[in-house]
């Protein structure tokens, strides 16, 4: 980022201001990398939080392919006969008869990764516990690295300040503060994946986080790193909370503020309020670990099920935490695309408090199977309550696309796919979420496609979504809308292919974190597996778009969607103190019939109905 | 993180100059206003305490939990804990939070000397907190070893049987090794589960204390920055959150003390 050459940044936006944007280098190259290091730009904070993002995005695909390689092919025993490696031929005994021997076939990633020791593969549990650590890999880091901190660290610190009108969040330098924070937690953990990996599950529910690889801190470093990367959302969260609060320019009210505020205001709330109490259920298993001291131990009295409230307690809500900033991207993405004022403003806004706070009380329905049935019964019933705010906004969505002047942009097209896919994500929960139907489905492949729809092709699908809406102000850099379409349909097939096939593994019975399986499902994990690497291929696309833009793209426009946030208001990419003057906000963020947007100019998007007095540049 | 404040005028500098450095404060680039900035960083410090508060509620929630499993063994552990040293340590932390509220408005009424002298008083109570926790009720439920002028000791007077440090500390056979889990042995335990308690005695007040220590760092911050006049009628930012800080500090041990001491 910091080589690139923004020395005519200033030319950008018309506004005839005089100051360099926020990427001109200062200095050499190590004065820059200090300057960066040590920034207390909200903007930069928020694109080094991108960079780290999008490297842990990486880190944890190739666990997801590792564990989609693995079951490309089910780990069994055969009976083979031996061959005699003298002569190359099958042996045969003193009878003639031929030698048999059993041999274990399907195990990829034993194949890759031998033994410590260099010992010969003799059972089917090392690769089996290969298996494990690959999908704990995957979970944790794409949960707590990846997912966590994805639309709100990067997006949200670069443009909450932006959108309300502010120079900076509340508390610029606790925003550093929170990204270091985050990258010492990953750094433990993958301090702990190089030390061998954790095969606990992304849950680390005891007794396999106090008892696997006892002689090893492996399981430590990476519950300490997820303890210490919740200080840093919740530091972030406590910020953003205080910023909405207190830095809301001029003339902006409550509901004058965009939709995306809102649900990154609804999103800081849950991580305030619920990451203490995983920090606090993170140490304890820590001391746990370390001293026996048995408060999640039943041989000293302890309770493995008060670690799943605990631990449910934390990641119920932050589900939430999740998808929540993916509703608010969503609500800027659709109506600045499609030209249209967003349908029930005010019923959107409520629905992320909403969801903020049914998110508290639905912790147990992922114990249906370890609590009791009163208490089963009484989470059903609380989970239902989720899908009515979540319909609330689906409704309103697609409400805002009717008669609108919809431009199939790339941000469009993903916000479109997401409609489908967190459509799909979202009624799957329901099955789940009615206890008949959860005894059948729990722990099986419906339960890893259901997630994987809605936190993958809710939040990650709308990350991107949102990396392509506003690439132009956070880069001044335009990209080829053309293959990144390319890769957003590469994407969705990918995505499709990989997910809709374990809907029906789960309802045939496969269960989840198993290595192996029956000769009945081989096919639909081949296309499963086919289609992971699909969608390795849509995100490379991506990366290669995005790269080819930074170098080569055009210099993109102060407001090339005609967007009226105030973000649009000032330059691409914004300058170090956002705006020249402090913005004075005068009409709604979604007056399209009224308000002409900021620079706006014909070249740059059509209107269909121009409003009175607009006239382009 | 702002509440440390150090982006107000250079440290160290002379404050025998003209104006002292409270008056001389400039609220950070972003706000409007130094009103603004103070609201917000209160504001900011509620969210914070109310994250604490949270953390503390995972493990009266265990407390609970633990507590409903194995009733007998958390009396038995309770009623090793003398209620009187809990008592006298709630009446030091009462004292604390007294002097820290006093020193912030000493800081409001621009009395310098008198708000350095009230958080000076605040460190020391938290200080004599420490200690006496760690004096009295750690070291010798742990090892065995109390201090010389313990007033528990008389009771076992026969049963000392070693001295160390020239005699200020005496040890007292048999009656330590009440430590957390695997570490407990106590010999004369009366409930299988005993160990469990001692885990939640440590942990609940081991993390308490630590907080304490958290605090009585703030606090020595707002003094070294006290004494170069950092704190007056128009900005006492630091002064104010850390004396926050330092009533949840006491708030939580308000909870603690009747839940491990006096509930049997």
């Amino acid at each position: 980022m910091t080589t690139l050459d923004n020395s005519r940044a200033h030319e950008l936006g018309g506004h005839g201001h005089h100051e360099g944007s926020y990427l001109t280098p200062k200095g050499g190259f190590l004065a820059t990398v200090w300057d960066w290091a040590t920034t207390v730009d909200h903007k930069k904070i928020g694109v080094m939080y991108m960079v780290a993002v999008l490297f842990m995005f990486f880190l944890g695909g190739l666990a997801a392919l590792a564990v989609r390689t693995e079951l490309l092919d089910p780990v069994r025993t055969v009976t083979v006969q031996a061959i005699d490696p003298a002569t190359g031929k099958p042996m045969i005994d003193a009878d003639g008869k031929p030698v048999m021997k059993t041999q274990i076939v399907g195990q990829t990633l034993a194949r890759w990764i031998p033994p410590r020791d260099g010992s010969e593969i003799t059972s089917i549990d090392y690769g089996n516990q290969l298996y494990n650590r690959a999908f704990t890999l995957h979970g944790a880091i794409m949960v707590f690295m990846v997912i966590i901190p994805s639309i709100p660290a990067s997006l949200g610190n670069f443009f909450i300040p932006l959108m309300l009108g502010a120079k900076d969040v509340a508390f610029p330098r606790l925003n550093l503060l929170s990204w270091y924070i985050y990258v010492t937690g990953s750094i433990f953990a993958v301090a702990s994946i190089l030390l061998g990996g954790v095969d606990t599950g992304w849950t680390f529910y005891t007794p396999y986080s106090t008892t696997t690889d006892a002689e090893h801190a492996n399981v430590v470093l990476m519950v300490l790193g997820a303890f210490i990367l919740g200080f840093s959302s919740i530091l972030t969260g406590l910020n953003f909370i205080v910023t909405v609060h207190k830095l809301r320019a001029p003339g902006m009210g409550w509901f004058d503020m965009p939709l995306f505020i809102w649900a990154m205001y609804s999103t800081s709330v849950i991580q305030v309020l619920a990451t203490p109490v995983i920090g606090i259920t993170l140490l304890l298993l820590c001391f746990e670990r370390m001293f026996r001291i048995g408060i999640f131990d039943p041989a000293l009295g302890g309770d493995p099920v008060l670690y799943q409230h605990f631990f449910w307690f934390y990641s119920h809500p932050v589900v939430y935490v999740m998808i929540l900033p993916a509703f608010g991207v969503i609500s800027e993405i659709i109506p600045v695309h499609s030209h249209k004022k967003i349908f029930g403003y005010r019923a959107v806004a409520f629905a992320s408090l909403g969801v903020a706070l049914v998110s508290f009380l639905v912790w147990g329905h992922h114990m249906f199977a370890s609590s009791g049935e009163l208490g089963a019964t009484v989470f059903s019933a609380l989970t239902f309550l989720v899908a009515i705010p979540t319909a609330v906004k689906v409704f309103n969505w697609i409400a805002t696309l009717y008669k609108g002047s919809i431009a199939l942009t790339t941000p469009m097209l993903y916000a479109l796919m997401f409609l489908f896919l967190f459509s799909i994500g979202g009624l799957t929960g329901l099955p789940l979420g009615a206890l008949a139907t959860d005894l059948h489905l729990h722990d099986s492949y419906f339960v890893v496609a259901h997630f994987h729809y809605v936190m993958m092709g809710g939040t990650i699908i709308t990350f991107v979504a949102g990396l392509h809406h506003w690439w132009p102000k956070m880069f001044g850099k335009m990209y080829s809308q053309f293959w990144a379409n390319v890769g957003a349909w590469t994407v969705f097939v990918g995505f499709n292919l990989t997910f809709f096939t374990q809907f029906f593994l789960g309802t045939q019975g496969m269960p989840r974190r198993y290595a192996s399986y029956v000769e009945e499902y081989h096919t639909l994990h081949v296309w499963s597996t086919v289609g992971s690497f699909v969608l390795l291929a849509g995100f490379l696309i991506h990366l290669f778009v995005f790269i080819h833009s930074l170098v080569a793209g055009r210099k993109a426009p102060a407001n090339p969607w005609g967007g009226l946030t105030l973000e649009w208001e000032a330059a691409s990419p914004p300058s170090e103190h956002n705006f020249d003057h402090e913005p004075i906000v005068t009409h709604g963020p979604y007056d399209f019939e009224t308000t002409v947007p900021p620079h706006w100019n014909a070249k740059d998007y059509a209107m269909t109905k121009v409003p009175a007095g607009a006239h382009a540049h | 993180m702002t509440t440390l404040d150090s982006r107000s005028n250079p440290l160290g500098q002379d404050v025998q100059g003209s104006e002292p450095l409270w008056k001389r404060y400039l609220p950070g680039h972003h706000w409007r206003s130094g009103e603004e900035e103070f609201d917000a960083c209160t504001l900011g410090f509620w969210l914070f305490l109310a994250t604490e508060v949270l953390l503390f509620a995972g493990l009266f929630c265990a407390y609970t939990v633990l507590r409903y499993k194995h009733p007998e063994a958390f009396a038995n552990g309770s009623s090793y804990l003398d209620w009187r040293w809990g008592a006298l340590n709630t009446v030091v932390l009462l004292i604390s939070s007294y002097t820290m509220a006093a020193s912030i408005r000493a800081f409001q009424l621009n009395h310098q000397k008198q708000g350095r002298m009230l958080l000076a008083t605040t460190f020391i109570c938290g200080l004599a907190f420490l200690l006496i926790k760690f004096t009295f009720e750690y070291t010798p439920k742990l090892s065995g070893w109390f201090i010389s002028f313990d007033p528990a000791l008389h009771h076992y007077a026969s049963l000392i049987d070693k001295e160390g440090m020239w005699g200020l500390f005496k040890h007292v056979e048999g009656y330590g090794g009440k430590a957390p889990g695997q570490f407990f042995s106590y010999a004369f335990s009366e409930d299988a589960w005993e160990p469990l308690w001692w885990s939640v005695y440590y942990c609940a007040t081991g993390i308490h204390a630590l907080h304490v220590i958290i605090g009585m760092s703030l606090i020595a911050w707002c003094f070294r920055r006290a004494r170069m006049l950092a704190y007056g009628p128009s900005h006492y930012t630091m002064v104010e959150n850390t004396g926050l800080y330092w009533h949840l500090v006491d708030l939580i041990w308000i909870f603690l003390f009747p839940l491990l001491y006096l509930i049997h």
